[in-house]
């Protein structure tokens, strides 16, 4: 469902000279499937999930979501199909601090272009265990609470595929096994994939599939 | 959620530098309003006050003068004409083309108001204002025999404390308190105007009879001495006969049977030595095209200059919160939002700062003539609807969204640059 195809990347270094990222020949995530991908430091793990989400477009290869290559889209093209079908857990949750936290869930389906769905984000609030949380702005709720309503957000649109990168460094140890338990959960009930990015090795090692991103991108090979 | 609650949220992020934007943008907007109710008040003051008459006929010289010191009672008048002329109006050879001819005699003041001698016919045969005839607010008019009678303007005698009954004494000269008084008997108010809206309401009118009988008013009968008069301060003990050749009067108000009758009527006039005509209306409207006019498009200028500067008040706070907000705008184009809607949320925050403050502009600005309005009402006559909205206010409000669309092009083009994927990892 997932399907990466020669995909490289690169960036200017301060010499000028193209620095490789990502050069991946093949990469794929069937649907509904959970993955960790870890991987040391400055590997390319987040610009492996900006590409995917089509938020950083890759200087060659293709990017294949439901069979839609989103390296073949226009810009605006890509906003809405991103909007749709790819929810993203960012490290430090990335919530807008002006909103409430349903209106941070709404704005994510918003964004999608079709009607909010009060009654689901709400819902998903409610499944996250911030229900009673609704209409407290992010400066209101807990590091904890904040990375939940991160997580409802990711699935307001009922999307085939979530990107979590590393959702749970900035949750105190406490609640991290909390954050990543409600992560794989409520995908699996949502049949969402889940392509999680870890440095927690304990963590990674409870999800079906683990992979380091340096096995199968030659860019860090050489 | 619509994008101009999005837009809405922002501004309320920035609660202060937004509160402070919209109000300088208020600031501008009520200095817009106050303008043009100014402007309102100046031109209904004017074109008021040179209505119920098409002429005025006076002493030649400077037209202009002439108009401002019959109908305004502003400025010296120019001269005299003889009363023998004003006789042409009423039973010589103009007689057939005007309605009403009403003389009236300048030069007097009391407490700061114009004295002017007239007569009765002032009241009764014009009209203030199209089909506004006037009222007494009190008593009635002089009567014709009773030399020693007068109306006062309904400002006049309530500034002066004059009232039905009371006397005074005019002094020689224009607008100067204090001016020592006439020692002729006094004059007694038999009647005190309505409100009109127009200088008739700052003025006194006296028996144009009783007024040339005040020192210093007649022209010496031919052969008479010097002595005759008395002496300045000392007090006339009676009435002697007056000669028409003596009498001398300012101006006389002409109300022609027919408009066209006007033009015609002023060109026979301005041919002769005597006197000249001059159509009120036109030097008017003249007046306020060419001087009032101009000095209003200047302060109109300067108050839209002033919205200008609150709109770029309005750019400068949104540009410099764009740095703070790239982050978050980065987040919500990852969360799906186009380059376009960030785009048009940023113009919509532009244009809540705009139309919040120009609505509350528009409220402080009608807030503060009502606050003026008893005052203009008292000094001018004419009163000012506080919340009467004029038809240039409705051009403010497509004019705030065309000005914020402007201003907040700038942010907004920042907002649709943003590079979602460098702005989230910084």
């Amino acid at each position: 469902m997932l399907i990466l195809k020669d995909v490289k990347k690169s960036f200017a270094a301060p010499t000028g000279n193209p620095l490789p990222v990502l050069e991946i020949p093949a990469f794929c995530l069937g649907d509904g499937e959970q993955m960790a991908l870890v991987g040391r430091s400055g590997c390319g793990k987040t610009t492996l999930l900006h590409v995917i989400a089509g938020i950083s477009r890759p200087d060659a290869g293709s990017v294949k979501l439901d069979g839609m290559d989103l390296c073949l889209m226009s810009e605006a093209e890509c906003d809405r199909f991103r909007a749709g079908h790819i929810g993203y857990v960012f490290q430090t949750f990335n919530l807008l601090p002006g909103f409430t936290a349903l209106e941070n869930v709404l704005l994510g389906m918003r964004f999608a272009g079709g009607r909010t769905d009060s009654a689901r984000a709400k819902k998903l609030l409610e499944r996250v265990g911030v229900g009673h949380r609704l209409h407290h702005k992010p400066a209101m709720l807990s590091v904890g609470e904040q990375q939940r309503v991160a997580v409802a957000r990711a699935l307001a649109n009922r999307p085939k595929l979530l990107l979590a990168d590393e959702p749970t460094a900035n949750v105190d140890t406490g609640h991290q096994t909390q954050v990543f338990e409600l992560l794989r959960d409520t995908c699996w009930e949502e049949n969402v994939a889940l392509l999680l990015v870890t440095h927690s090795p304990e963590l990674a090692a409870r999800l079906p599939r683990v992979d380091q991103l340096e096995h199968f991108n030659r860019a860090m090979q050489s | 959620m619509s994008l101009w609650k999005i837009a809405w949220r922002s501004i309320e992020q920035r609660a202060l530098a937004s509160a402070l934007t919209a109000f300088s943008m208020a600031l501008g907007v009520a200095l817009v309003v106050t303008v043009l109710v100014i402007h309102q008040v100046v031109d209904q003051s004017f074109r008021r006050g040179a209505q119920g008459y098409n002429l005025i006929v006076g002493a030649k010289g400077g037209r202009l003068e002439l108009v401002l010191s019959t109908v305004y009672h502003l400025g010296r008048p120019i001269e005299n004409i003889p009363y023998k002329y004003y006789l042409e109006f009423t039973e010589g050879r103009f007689r057939q083309s005007v309605d009403a001819a009403i003389p009236i005699c300048m030069g007097d003041s009391y407490e700061g108001f114009p004295v002017i001698g007239t007569v009765p016919e002032m009241f009764t045969e014009l009209q203030y204002q199209e089909g506004q005839k006037y009222e007494f607010a009190s008593g009635g008019n002089f009567h014709p025999g009773s030399e020693y009678e007068a109306v006062a303007g309904w400002q006049a005698a309530r500034k002066a404390g004059l009232a039905v009954g009371g006397t005074f004494r005019p002094a020689h000269g224009l607008i100067e308190k204090g001016a020592p008084a006439h020692t002729h008997r006094p004059f007694t108010i038999a009647g005190v105007l309505a409100p009109t809206g127009t200088p008739m309401d700052r003025a006194l009118f006296v028996n144009m009879e009783g007024f040339f009988h005040l020192e210093g008013h007649l022209r010496p009968a031919a052969g008479a001495h010097p002595q005759e008069e008395p002496a300045e301060g000392e007090a006339h003990d009676h009435d002697v006969p007056i000669s028409d050749d003596q009498k001398r009067i300012t101006a006389i108000l002409v109300s022609t049977k027919e408009d066209w009758l006007a033009a015609a009527l002023a060109k026979q006039i301005n041919e002769d030595s005597v006197a000249q005509a001059v159509m009120p209306a036109q030097e008017i409207a003249g007046l306020l095209d060419n001087i009032v006019g101009n000095i209003q498009l200047l302060l109109l200028l300067l108050a839209i200059l002033v919205v200008v500067v609150a709109g770029i008040g309005i750019l400068v706070s949104i540009y410099n919160s764009m740095n703070d907000r790239r982050h978050e705008i980065a987040v919500m184009r990852a969360l799906g939002a186009r380059r376009s809607t960030v785009m048009v949320v940023i113009l919509l925050e532009s244009v809540l700062l705009s139309l919040g403050g120009g609505l509350l502009g528009l409220l402080l600005g009608h807030g503060l003539i009502a606050l003026l309005g008893p005052t203009i009402e008292g000094e001018t006559g004419v009163i000012v609807g506080a919340w009467a909205f004029q038809w240039a206010e409705l051009i403010l409000i497509p004019g705030l969204i065309a000005l914020a669309a402007i201003v907040g092009y700038l942010p907004a083009a920042v907002a649709y640059r943003t590079d979602v994927a460098k702005s989230l990892s910084g």
